[in-house]
């Protein structure tokens, strides 16, 4: 007769499944791919900017500010990033999360270990944060170093007009980053929601991406006034608040405040719908 | 014995028992009500054509599905109340194995591991390589999935449920893509694993393997279970029939002296063949065939195959049930 086994959960459990989960994210060679491409980001504007400063004279403020001081690349690269880039990434991997294990019909084989629904949609939760932070770390630190290399580290000059030392600066670009990860909170509480209906992941991604260009659609009618401060998109690029002297801390909150609107709602569908649903696959 | 006595003294020891289950896709109805009792360190052949609900009650048993109606008990604890306390004591291949083709067999093995709650850190990668070895994948257990020939994406499915004891196995189609040699081993696995005690489920098209490992069958049918028995049973409750084998020129008068006696053997004028015998007993017809003159080639006594009786029962032709 086969030994009867003591069915606590061992310690540190959870731990090494959200490991495993977010080993399984950053290992994947698509995934990484899909980093250096966000890596590639300020490397292309860095340069651009390089070789339009180096063929005119005094140029747009913009560019000025660049060649001014280093730091300014990474607010650029974010504000670049923000309504397209970024968001068209995170709907790749958030899209998988759950179709892709679907698809592939690993998902009967987890849940009969068994894992709990609740445990499956965290560690996919969980997964996908890892992988913004991952995201906006590449794209802060390549930032900052294609930014120091190509036009050096001086005093910022604010866009309302101050000047603040480097380190200050830094920290001014951490926060914007910090704010970014925050603002894409949203997107990945819808992803794991469209990831939870299909098991064509190419299917969630798409629905998933399609939500900001939704959102840029309604904020171009004025007819929607009074649902647009709720809508995904609305204060992402309030990002640039950081870059006065005094950031409108009052703007950041309601970015937040949104956010957490939309994990909520998703978040619960999403839950609502894993917890439920027959393994059919 | 009858039936109820022995279905009463099966759900008394029995690793899984349902009662009146019940589940519907819409309209159809996949398991129409079934008692199902599988017996304690027993091999229990699941059978069923295509269609049949097999797969559907195994999803059921496993808590992938939810029922809609009757009960299921694994280890006398309902499921899927209870599936946490006993699914770790379970392993189950379900519709062919599933794993990332992007990563190696152990890695994949080892992901499994991770996200089980229950499984030891310490331990695990020493029952990770024994699993593989027991399978005969140790040399191929660093390649990626997407690189595993058929019989070696199923090796890697039963590995998985090998990596830690197991009281109950649930196998689909085990020998699915195996050559001769995996299909022998498998048998033995199945074999090693039931004198150790452990339920083994096996779940199959291919009657002949089924035949050869099982102990007790289960036949299932448009939903419904319509045997449930022993495999001694259930040979003995079927006629058996005798093979006549003489000599081409010595056909008639053969022929003539079963008549003579009353039995029917089929065919017309063949040399070969069967005849239901019901009372007489055998040394009676051989005496009477030496004694008419007729040259006897092969004269054995056949149980019927589990592939006729299934056959029978289902009524199988080559058309889904629906």
């Amino acid at each position: 007769m086969s030994q009867v086994e003591n069915f606590d959960a061992v310690p540190g459990a959870l731990w090494r499944a959200i490991g495993s989960e977010i080993g399984l994210v950053l290992r994947r060679r698509r995934n990484q791919v899909l980093l250096a491409g966000l890596a590639a980001l300020p490397i292309v504007i860095g340069l651009a900017v390089k070789l339009v400063s180096s063929h005119t004279d005094g140029g747009v403020g913009l560019i000025t500010k660049i060649t001014n001081s280093g730091l300014f690349l990474a607010a650029v690269v974010f504000v670049v990033s923000m309504p397209l880039f970024l968001p068209l990434v995170i709907s790749v991997v958030a899209g998988d999360a759950l179709a892709a294990e679907t698809q592939l019909g690993t998902t009967r084989y987890a849940m009969i270990l068994p894992v709990s629904r609740t445990k499956w949609l965290g560690m996919k939760a969980v997964g996908l944060v890892v992988f913004v932070i991952a995201g906006v770390a590449t794209v802060l630190v390549v930032s900052l170093v294609v930014g120091f290399a190509l036009f050096g580290v001086s005093d910022m000059t604010l866009l309302s007009g101050d000047t603040i030392g480097p380190w200050a600066g830094v920290g001014r670009i951490a926060l914007m980053s910090v704010y970014v990860v925050a603002s894409e909170m949203g997107m990945v509480a819808v992803g794991l929601f469209i990831s939870s209906l299909t098991d064509v992941p190419i299917v969630a991604m798409a629905g998933t991406a399609i939500v900001p260009a939704v959102c840029t659609v309604l904020l171009a009618v004025p007819q929607l006034q009074a649902i647009q401060p709720g809508l995904l998109t609305y204060h992402w690029l309030d990002l640039t608040t950081f870059l006065f002297a005094q950031p409108d801390v009052a703007l950041i909150r309601q970015g937040l405040l949104v956010q957490l609107a939309w994990v909520a709602v998703f978040g619960s569908l999403a839950w609502a719908r894993v917890a439920s649903t027959d393994v059919k696959a | 014995m009858s039936q109820d006595d022995d279905a009463a003294k099966v759900t008394a020891d029995a690793v899984v028992t349902t009662t009146g289950l019940v589940r519907r896709f819409g309209k159809q109805v996949a398991v129409d009500g079934i008692d199902l009792a599988v017996p304690r360190g027993s091999v229990f052949g699941f059978l069923g054509p295509n269609g049949s609900g097999k797969t559907t009650t195994i999803r059921l048993l496993l808590g992938l599905l939810g029922a809609d109606a009757g009960t299921i008990e694994l280890f006398s604890q309902p499921i899927p109340k209870a599936a946490g306390k006993v699914l770790p004591r379970v392993g189950a291949v379900v519709e062919g194995p599933a794993f990332f083709p992007y990563l190696s067999g152990d890695a994949n093995l080892a992901r499994l591991q991770a996200i089980d709650k229950t499984d030891d850190p310490h331990t695990a990668r020493r029952r990770r390589g024994e699993a593989l070895e027991r399978v005969g994948l140790t040399a191929a257990a660093r390649k990626p999935y997407h690189h595993y020939s058929l019989g070696m994406k199923q090796r890697l499915g039963i590995a998985a449920t090998l990596m830690r004891p197991r009281d109950l196995l649930i196998l689909d189609e085990p020998t699915n893509g195996l050559d001769p040699q995996g299909t022998r081993e498998i048998r033995n696995l199945i074999r090693t694993l039931h004198a150790d005690g452990t339920t083994v489920i096996v779940s199959s098209h291919l009657l002949s393997e089924v035949e050869q490992v099982c102990t007790h069958v289960g036949i299932m049918s448009r939903g419904r279970l319509i045997a449930q028995q022993s495999m001694d049973d259930l040979r003995t409750a079927r006629v058996p029939r005798l093979s006549v084998e003489v000599t081409a020129d010595t056909t008639t008068a053969a022929r003539k002296v079963l008549a003579k006696l009353g039995l029917a053997p089929d065919g017309t004028d063949e040399a070969s063949m069967l005849v239901t015998i019901g009372e007489v007993p055998v040394p009676k017809i051989a005496k009477a065939l030496v004694g008419a003159g007729a040259d006897i080639l092969g004269l054995s006594l056949e149980q019927p195959g589990l592939e006729d009786i299934f056959v029978e029962l289902t009524g199988a032709g080559f058309d889904v049930a629906g």
